[in-house]
Order: C-alpha cells, then sequence, then structure tokens
C-alpha cells in the first residue's frame, strides 16, 4: 500500500511524540544501563554484554523464570477452558443477561493490590475465612510455610479475579454467531459437542485468541498480587520474575543486571506478542479472501 | 455528466476494474448490469470517491474529480442494506444530510416534505426506521438521496433485499422520482429484467471491463458481444456452436443446414444466440431455424412453461406462453425466426447478417 | 417420506401484549406424501413461522403437527427427521467441502464407505466436485449456499425437505441453473418438499401446489394454473403475474358488468351483489384492437424486452395490457377482454357465477 496522503504523518505526530517520551526514552535508558556498572557517584563504566551474559547464566534468574512460565501455563490451561465453560452456560437473552454480566464484571474492577489484599486476608489461618475454615475441617492449610498452599492461593486468586475477562470476551462471540447456525445443527443432528467444535470455535477463534494473548501477557508480568499475598515466599517459591526483578533494582540496588534482566523479559513478551500478531493476521487473511471471493 | 476515461483499478494484482470509458448522462437512469464480482460496486466506488483509480480520469461535468474528497462531492449513496440511523425518527433520518449541510429549519422542513410526499413517508415521520417495514426502510434511505440534492446519485442494488412485488413497485416510480431532480443516476443491478424494466442506458459489465454501453432495450435487442447477450438474458441465452464451411453453415453435430447465414460467413467456427422467449412450438415462417432436443424439466408459472431441453450437449430453455407441460426425454421441436437469432464469431464479436 | 398434516396450527410469538396479533392463525392443511409445495407470500406473512413449527425449530403455541398420522409436535428437529435449508449459506467453516456434506450423514452414524458414496453423487450435481477438499471458508457465497443445499439434499431418508428462500443470494444465472436441479430432484427422488418464498416465479415454477398466504392466514392453495387463471382473493391475483391482475371496480348484474360506465360481458350468470364488487382480468387476456372493444388512452409503454406492457386509462381506471414484442400501439386503443377469463370479486373474495 502506498501512502496517499502525508497529511496522515501529521496527524499521528502527537502520538509519536507521547509514546517517545513515555516508552522509547525511559526504555533507552533501561539499554544505557544494561550495559554499564555504576559505583554510586553517578560514575559508570562500560561493561558491554557482561550483565546480560550474568543474568541469562544465573540460576536465580532461570528459576524466576520457570516459575513464571509454570505460572502462566497454569493460569491459560485453567482459565480459558473455564472462561469457555462459563460463558457458554450464560444465557444469550432475557433478564438473566445483565445480572450475569454484572456478576462477570464485578471481580474485574477491584484493584490490583485490593484484590491481593483481600485474599491475604481471606487465606489467613487465624482469622481468614478461607484459612480458618479449611484450618477448622482439619485441612493444614498455610500459605505462608507451604509451598504448594502458596501455589494454590495464588492461582484461584487470579482465576478469581481473571476468568471473568476471558468469560466476557467469549460471550461477546458467542453472541455473535447467526441463530441459523444452531437452527441448521440441529437439523443436521450435531451433538452438543459438534456445535462447539464446529460452529462456535471456530466463530470465537478469534476473540479467543485476544483472550489467550491478554491472559498471557498479564500472568507472566503478575507483580502485585503474589507481593501483596505472599511477596514471592515462602522462600522463593513465588518469586515470579517482576518479583525478582524489583528485589534486584529496589532492593539490591543492582542497576545493571536489572537493566539486563528487564530487556531479556522484555524481548520474550515482545516475542510472544509477535507470535500471536503473525496468527492473528493469518486468520485476517482467510477472513479477508474469503470476503473478497465472496 | 459523469466521464470516466479508461479507468482502471488493482487490488493485490486482482483486476477490479478493467480499462472502463463510459459517460453517464443527466435526466436519465444508468444501469450498470452484470453478476456479483463484475464490477459494478468498485466501479460505484470510484464514481463516489471512496476509492482512488490506479489509471485513468473520472471527470464531473468537464472537470477532474479525482483527489476530491467524498465529503465534498455531493454525492448520495443508497445500498442493498436498509441503512438508516437507528435511534433517530424517519423525519431526522431523511434531514440528516441538510442539518450537516447547516441549512435552515423551514427549508429543511420543506424538502423532507417534498421527499417524503412522493415515497409515500408522511405518515411514519414521527416514527423510528425499525418500526418501518422493509419496504418503507430502503424508501427512507432513498429519500434521504433525494432531499440531498446529490448531483451524483448511485444505487447499488436497493431493491434486492426487499420483497418481489415491492420490487415491482419502487422500480417503477425509481426513475420518474430521480429524473426530476437532474442529477446523474446510477443503478447497479444483476438482474435483466429489471434493468429492462427501468429503461435509460445499460452498461453490461464483466470481469471489471464494459462489454457494452447504450440505450437499455438496444443493448438488448442488439448485442456487440456474445458476453453482453449472456448477462443480459434471463432465462439465460441458449447457444449453439457451428462452423461455416465453403458458405454453408451446420450447428456441430447437426446435418441441417441454416440457410439463411448462406455464403454470408467465411470459414470458422461461430456460435449462435438464441433467447428464449423466441422459441417457439409452432413454425412461423418457411426460413424458420429448427432446434430439436430431449426436454429435461418443465417448469410451469400459471401462464408461462419453460421447457429446458437439452440441444447437443448444451442446456437450451424455451419460455413458451400457455401451459405446455413435456415428459422428461420427449423430443420436442422448436422453431425460431431466423432475424430472431444474433451470430457471433469466434473472438464472440456479433456478426451482422 | 410423509405425507403433513397441520391441525388448528397458531402462533404468537412471545410478548408483553397476550392480545397482540397471531403470526399463523388457525391453520388446517394436509399436504401428500411426495408433493412439491410451496409458501408464496410477503414478509411478514407467517411463511417462514409456518416452516420452522414443521421442522420443529419453533414450537406453535396451538395445534399440532402429524408427519404420516403420527404426532410429532413435541420432537425436536432431529427426531423429526427432516432436512432444511435457510435463506443465508450456513457452512461449518473448519470443514472441507466434502465433510460439510458428509457431516448430516456422519451424526447419524452411517457407514464410512456409505458417507463417501453419497457425498461424492452430491458433489458432482452441484458441480462441486473438484473442490471437495477446499476448506469451506474460503468459497464464494454462492458456492457456500450450494454446500448449504447439499447439506439438505444429501440424507435420502428424510421426512421432507424444507427451504426457506434458499436461492436469495444466489445470481439470477445460477439460480435457473439450481432451480431446475431441485425440480429434476423431486421428480426423481419424489421427496415431500416445501419451498417458503416471496418470488412468483420461484413458487409457481418449483411447486406443484402453491400455498398464498397473507397476514398469517393462507387466502389459496391451489396448482399454478389454478393460482393464474382463477384467484381466489384479489391479493392472490395481484401478487402473482407481472404485472399483476387488474382490479377493476365495477357493478355487476346478471351477465353483464359495468366497469366506468362500461358494459363488459362476462363468462356466465351471476346473482345481484351489493358489497364492493370488482372485475379482475389477467393483462395478459386483455388485446388491443382496432375495431372493437372498449375505448381507452394510453398512459405509458414500456418494452421489456419479450414483450410490451401498455398501461391504458378507461373512464377512471388504469389497465396493464400485455402485448407482444414489436406490437404497435395506437393512443387511443380498443381494449378486447378475454370473457371467459373474468373474474368477479365480492369483498375481495372470488365469487362464482350461478349457471
Amino acid at each position: 500500500m502506498k501512502t496517499q496522503n502525508n497529511k496522515a504523518w501529521f496527524l499521528v505526530l502527537p502520538v509519536l511524540i507521547l509514546v517517545s517520551i513515555s516508552a522509547i526514552i525511559p526504555l533507552m535508558t533501561v539499554v544505557n544501563y544494561s550495559v554499564q556498572d555504576t559505583f554510586g557517584n553517578n560514575e559508570f563504566f562500560w561493561v558491554g554484554t557482561e550483565w546480560f551474559q550474568e543474568v541469562l547464566n544465573s540460576e536465580r534468574f532461570l528459576n524466576a523464570l520457570k516459575r513464571t512460565l509454570l505460572f502462566s501455563a497454569l493460569i491459560l490451561a485453567i482459565e480459558i477452558p473455564l472462561g469457555i465453560f462459563i460463558a457458554l452456560a450464560m444465557p444469550k437473552r432475557g433478564i438473566g443477561v445483565s445480572f450475569c454480566l454484572v456478576l462477570m464484571a464485578l471481580p474485574l474492577l477491584i484493584p490490583w493490590n485490593v484484590v491481593g489484599t483481600i485474599w491475604q486476608v481471606f487465606g489467613r489461618v487465624d482469622i481468614g475465612l478461607l484459612g480458618h475454615g479449611l484450618a477448622s475441617l482439619g485441612f493444614d492449610y498455610n500459605y505462608t510455610q507451604n509451598v504448594f498452599d502458596a501455589w494454590v492461593t495464588l492461582i484461584i486468586m487470579d482465576v478469581w479475579h481473571w476468568t471473568s475477562l476471558v468469560v466476557l470476551l467469549c460471550y461477546s462471540g458467542l453472541v455473535a454467531i447467526p441463530e441459523v447456525y444452531y437452527q441448521a445443527a440441529r437439523i443436521d443432528g450435531a451433538s452438543r459437542w459438534s456445535v462447539f467444535r464446529f460452529i462456535q470455535l471456530p466463530k470465537i477463534k478469534r476473540v479467543l485468541l485476544i483472550a489467550v494473548l491478554l491472559r498471557f501477557m498479564d500472568s507472566f508480568m503478575i507483580y502485585t498480587e503474589p507481593f501483596v499475598v505472599t511477596g514471592g515466599g515462602p522462600g522463593n517459591s513465588t518469586t515470579f520474575l517482576s518479583i525478582d526483578l524489583v528485589q534486584m533494582a529496589v532492593g539490591q540496588f543492582d542497576l545493571g543486571p536489572a537493566a539486563a534482566m528487564s530487556l531479556v523479559y522484555f524481548l520474550i513478551i515482545l516475542l510472544v506478542c509477535w507470535i500471536f500478531y503473525t496468527i492473528m493476521t493469518s486468520f485476517d487473511a482467510q477472513a479477508a479472501a474469503s470476503q473478497k471471493k465472496g | 455528466m459523469l466521464e470516466l476515461r479508461s479507468v482502471s483499478r488493482r487490488v493485490e494484482g486482482e483486476i477490479f476494474v478493467d480499462d472502463v470509458t463510459l459517460s453517464l448522462n443527466r435526466g436519465s437512469i444508468n444501469i450498470l448490469l452484470g453478476p456479483t464480482l463484475a464490477g459494478k460496486t468498485s466501479l460505484m466506488r470510484l464514481m463516489a470517491g471512496l476509492d482512488k483509480p490506479d489509471k485513468g480520469e473520472i471527470l464531473f461535468d468537464g472537470e477532474s474529480i479525482i483527489g476530491v474528497p467524498v465529503q465534498k462531492r455531493n454525492v448520495a449513496m443508497v445500498y442493498q442494506q436498509f441503512i438508516n440511523y437507528p435511534n433517530m425518527t424517519v423525519f431526522e433520518n431523511i434531514a440528516s444530510p441538510l442539518r450537516v449541510a447547516k441549512l435552515g429549519s423551514d427549508e429543511i422542513n420543506k424538502r423532507v416534505a417534498q421527499a417524503s410526499d412522493l415515497l409515500q413517508l408522511s405518515p411514519f415521520l414521527n416514527r423510528n426506521p425499525s418500526e418501518l417495514s422493509g419496504g418503507q426502510q430502503q424508501r427512507v434511505a432513498l429519500a434521504r438521496a433525494i432531499v440531498k440534492r446529490a448531483k451524483l446519485v448511485l444505487l447499488d442494488e436497493p431493491l434486492a433485499n426487499l420483497d418481489y412485488k415491492l420490487r415491482e413497485e419502487l422500480r417503477s416510480e425509481l426513475p420518474s422520482l430521480f429524473a426530476e431532480l437532474g442529477a446523474v443516476l446510477v443503478y447497479a443491478t444483476t438482474e435483466p429484467g429489471e434493468a429492462l424494466v427501468l429503461g435509460g442506458c445499460t452498461t453490461c459489465l464483466h470481469q471489471g471491463s464494459v462489454q457494452q454501453f447504450g440505450p437499455t432495450l438496444d443493448v438488448f435487442k442488439n448485442p456487440v458481444l456474445l458476453q453482453s447477450a449472456k448477462i443480459f438474458s434471463d432465462p439465460p441465452l441458449n447457444v449453439a456452436n457451428f462452423e461455416s464451411r465453403e458458405g454453408i453453415c451446420k450447428i456441430t453435430g447437426e446435418e441441417r443446414e441454416l440457410s439463411f447465414l448462406r455464403a454470408k460467413l467465411p470459414d470458422g467456427s461461430y456460435s449462435l444466440g438464441v433467447r428464449p422467449h423466441h422459441l417457439s412450438l409452432t413454425p412461423t415462417d418457411s426460413d424458420d431455424l429448427i432446434f430439436q432436443g430431449g426436454v429435461s424439466v418443465t417448469e410451469l408459472s400459471g401462464s408461462e412453461s419453460f421447457i429446458h431441453f437439452d440441444f447437443q450437449g448444451q442446456p437450451w430453455v424455451a419460455l413458451i406462453h400457455g401451459i405446455r407441460n413435456f415428459k422428461e426425454a420427449e423430443r420436442v421441436e422448436f422453431y425460431v425466426r431466423s432475424k430472431n437469432a444474433f451470430v457471433f464469431n469466434s473472438d464472440g464479436l456479433a456478426v451482422a447478417i | 417420506m410423509a405425507s403433513i398434516e397441520l391441525k388448528n396450527i397458531a402462533h404468537q410469538y412471545p410478548s408483553e401484549d397476550k392480545s397482540g396479533p397471531y403470526a399463523l392463525s388457525s391453520l388446517n392443511e394436509l399436504w401428500q406424501d411426495g408433493g412439491a409445495y410451496a409458501l408464496l407470500g410477503p414478509s411478514g406473512c407467517g411463511k417462514t413461522t409456518l416452516l420452522n413449527i414443521i421442522s420443529g425449530l419453533l414450537q406453535p403455541s396451538e395445534g399440532r403437527v402429524l408427519f404420516d398420522g403420527v404426532d410429532v409436535t413435541d420432537l425436536s428437529p432431529e427426531k423429526r427427521n427432516i432436512a432444511q435449508v435457510f435463506q443465508f449459506p450456513v457452512v461449518y467453516d473448519t470443514l472441507t467441502v466434502a465433510e460439510n456434506l458428509a457431516f448430516p450423514l456422519k451424526n447419524r452414524g452411517m457407514a464410512k464407505d456409505k458417507i463417501s458414496e453419497r457425498v461424492a453423487e452430491i458433489l458432482s450435481m452441484l458441480g462441486l466436485s473438484d473442490r471437495a477438499n477446499e476448506k469451506a471458508h474460503s468459497l464464494t457465497a454462492d458456492d457456500k449456499q450450494k454446500i448449504s443445499l447439499g447439506r439438505g439434499l444429501v440424507r435420502t431418508d428424510v421426512k421432507a425437505i424444507l427451504f426457506d428462500e434458499p436461492l436469495t443470494v444466489i445470481d439470477p444465472h445460477l439460480k435457473w441453473q439450481l432451480r431446475t436441479e431441485l425440480k429434476k430432484i423431486h421428480q426423481q427422488f419424489r421427496h415431500t418438499m416445501i419451498y417458503v418464498t416471496h418470488d412468483q416465479t420461484e413458487a409457481l415454477t418449483f411447486a406443484d401446489k402453491v400455498i398464498v398466504m397473507y397476514g398469517g392466514s393462507v387466502l389459496q392453495i391451489g396448482t399454478p394454473e389454478e393460482l393464474f387463471e382463477t384467484p381466489a382473493h384479489t391479493f392472490v391475483g395481484q401478487f402473482i403475474g407481472s404485472p399483476g391482475m387488474n382490479i377493476l371496480k365495477a357493478n355487476v348484474d346478471g351477465a353483464l358488468a359495468i366497469v366506468d360506465r362500461i358494459q363488459v360481458a362476462l363468462p356466465g350468470n351471476y346473482r345481484k351483489i351489493d358489497d364492493e364488487v370488482e372485475l379482475g382480468i389477467r393483462p395478459e387476456y386483455i388485446s388491443l384492437s382496432q375495431t372493437e372493444g372498449i375505448q381507452a388512452e394510453t398512459v405509458s409503454i414500456d418494452d421489456v424486452g419479450k414483450h410490451i406492457i401498455v398501461r391504458c386509462r378507461l373512464e377512471h381506471q388504469i389497465v396493464s395490457v400485455i402485448v407482444p414484442e414489436g406490437t404497435s400501439i395506437p393512443d387511443k386503443p380498443r381494449l378486447v377482454f378475454a370473457q371467459d377469463k373474468i373474474n368477479i370479486y365480492q369483498n375481495a373474495v372470488l365469487v362464482r357465477p350461478t349457471g
């Protein structure tokens, strides 16, 4: 596509300036830090790729990365099917619709740190409803000491907080499917599973992909909730990349390695986004091709 | 007058509009006729200024309008889908282009009253479009095009989503509605029957290029190309291939000579085109052409019979007045006046006899 | 195959207003096994509602539906064993063309080799054989609708095949081809077929019997010829034919009608009718003459290619006349009404002559 009108560039100029102030300049600062060392006094020494090598070879980083990936994988494995399932179960018309939608939207409206605090209190063995309840039922539940319990708590919390997003996205895709598809499927004698497999899933695959992308990014970058609930513990068992990064940069003031680490972190996210982008544009190309013919 | 000079448009290597030269006049309706994907909508988008041609000139009253943005062109467009503002009354819907143009409320009231009278919408002015029938909704869209007093009115299959009878009704009203406005009126349709009822001028389109352009009846009765005869035929044109050898013409597979063509064609392959309503079960003239074939199916419409038969491997159809039912595989002879047969050469060009 | 019987079918769409209009009002019909029926009427006449009641997609608020005498009113569409084709193409995007056609068979557990045999038959019938393995979403709207049709035709054991304006999105030329194809299939296999449309040509050419509907009730059931020659209602007369039947205000006494102070001879004797009386005659059954007939004035002439439509004014009322192509039309022609083609209507309903 050739540029048809140079005015367009003029119109996007404000955005370009804004983005460069808010994103590009800070990013370049990080790049700057990642290749230098400092001992205070604003004195910097060129160290090349040393920090990158250190970060990539450090067990601490790799463990945090593994934990984060595992966390994201678990989140996706639970929230996506659960979200689809709930979306399918929601009413398509009637007064139940708005009730369900409001109910679904509620957790999304609560700020991250509040969510963390809620669950932190909720799960406490001494005063929390969940923690105390489980304890009184004889379960040995304690998220501050048991690694498994800590993970379960974080995952349940995230599922509680974010499954609604998947539900809402899938629901929007589902209600857009014309009634006639369901009628045709009934006439064709399709089972409930076939209807899902051959009508609903293909029709919502686009929004589903967006849901997967959003949930991956969010869970991969999760910080506030585990920070509030577990603080990364017990031990380092819930120290995800983001928590590790902050500990390194703010706690230990290791600016160089922290900068290198954030860049690696950034690149991983960029890579994932690119993969999603490629898949989605191929969907679009298919859709465009069929539309042009049709 | 709207003129297109050698206008072409490609999108990603695919030809949408191919070297189109046309001049469309005020006062009469200009029909773009062709099947889906023939380039009707692409052409209209170029006329409206929604797309830019890769090549060629588009002139309105002698002035180039390429590069003039749509908003400044004074164009009105009506689509196949009924597009109205759902949360405005019918009155506000019709008045919307006038509000944009910041006309005084007296003028707006006057024009809306005029247009709604013309389209029989006056009783519904305070309703919402959703409370109207499909035909009325499309009338609202048409009224909006009328009040705007646009210089160029583009109607893209505006009746396609309407009931058959309603279509007939609006079809007979349309040409006169717009004739008085002095706008250049362009109307796209896939249906030959619609073009014939609307009259005016017709452009036959095929794969983005113009096959034939002229007064509608003239294009219908005197096709210059096999392709335009095919496009402008409903039921489909009947086609038979024939050979000319030393002045004697015979249809491939037939022994009978096409005597009316004797010594008129140089040697070569040709094809014969016959419109279904020109076939008759009884001879009318001594040099009638005779086509014999086995009936595949007969459709009766109450007053007419469509007899589908196989002629030399080609599907043919005859439109016969009255109810004539034939059994499957029954052999039937049809007669055609020689003056009603079109002859095309191997390049698909009409040959005058 | 099965006969279809409707007993006191009525339907009202749920709404706040319980006294609201019925989409269908008390229908009693018996449709023969193996017949080709068309439901014809303008949009909103209830034809699609009726079709969905027969297929089971909709539960009627009153009445019963019987297939071969068996009450199926409470059965779901899949249990009723019918096929239905919809107005807009419905394809399973992720499946290939062949898989789409196989879908209804597979769901009913047909043997694999039988399926592929049947699918191949349908593919060649629709001219889609060379695209069998393409994904359905990449096809044009025309081809997608062919697949929809194919899925309707692929099952051989269905009780009935229902069509809901299946050719709406199809280009005119392909319409002819698919319609004749359907007609051939019907003649060959004698499925009970019900075809819903607003297009008179489609209805008349497809069906043995056409059911004309208006405002939720049936106005007339008849062969195409009956609907054309003796419409039971002025609406039917005007709806069928293009242009439709001329309906002229008249006074009738005995074998004479007075239209615009002009006497018209009728095909039989009528008793004296005082209500609103109209005379109906098809434009096809009026001819122009130099010497005899009713004096008229030409208002407009439309040459539509295969024939010419002339609109003439009698004293007040306008009549349409169809004359063959190439006829020369005088400014003041005389009109001859074919006597035995005249119908008389009382309050819009057909009245038969008494003798």
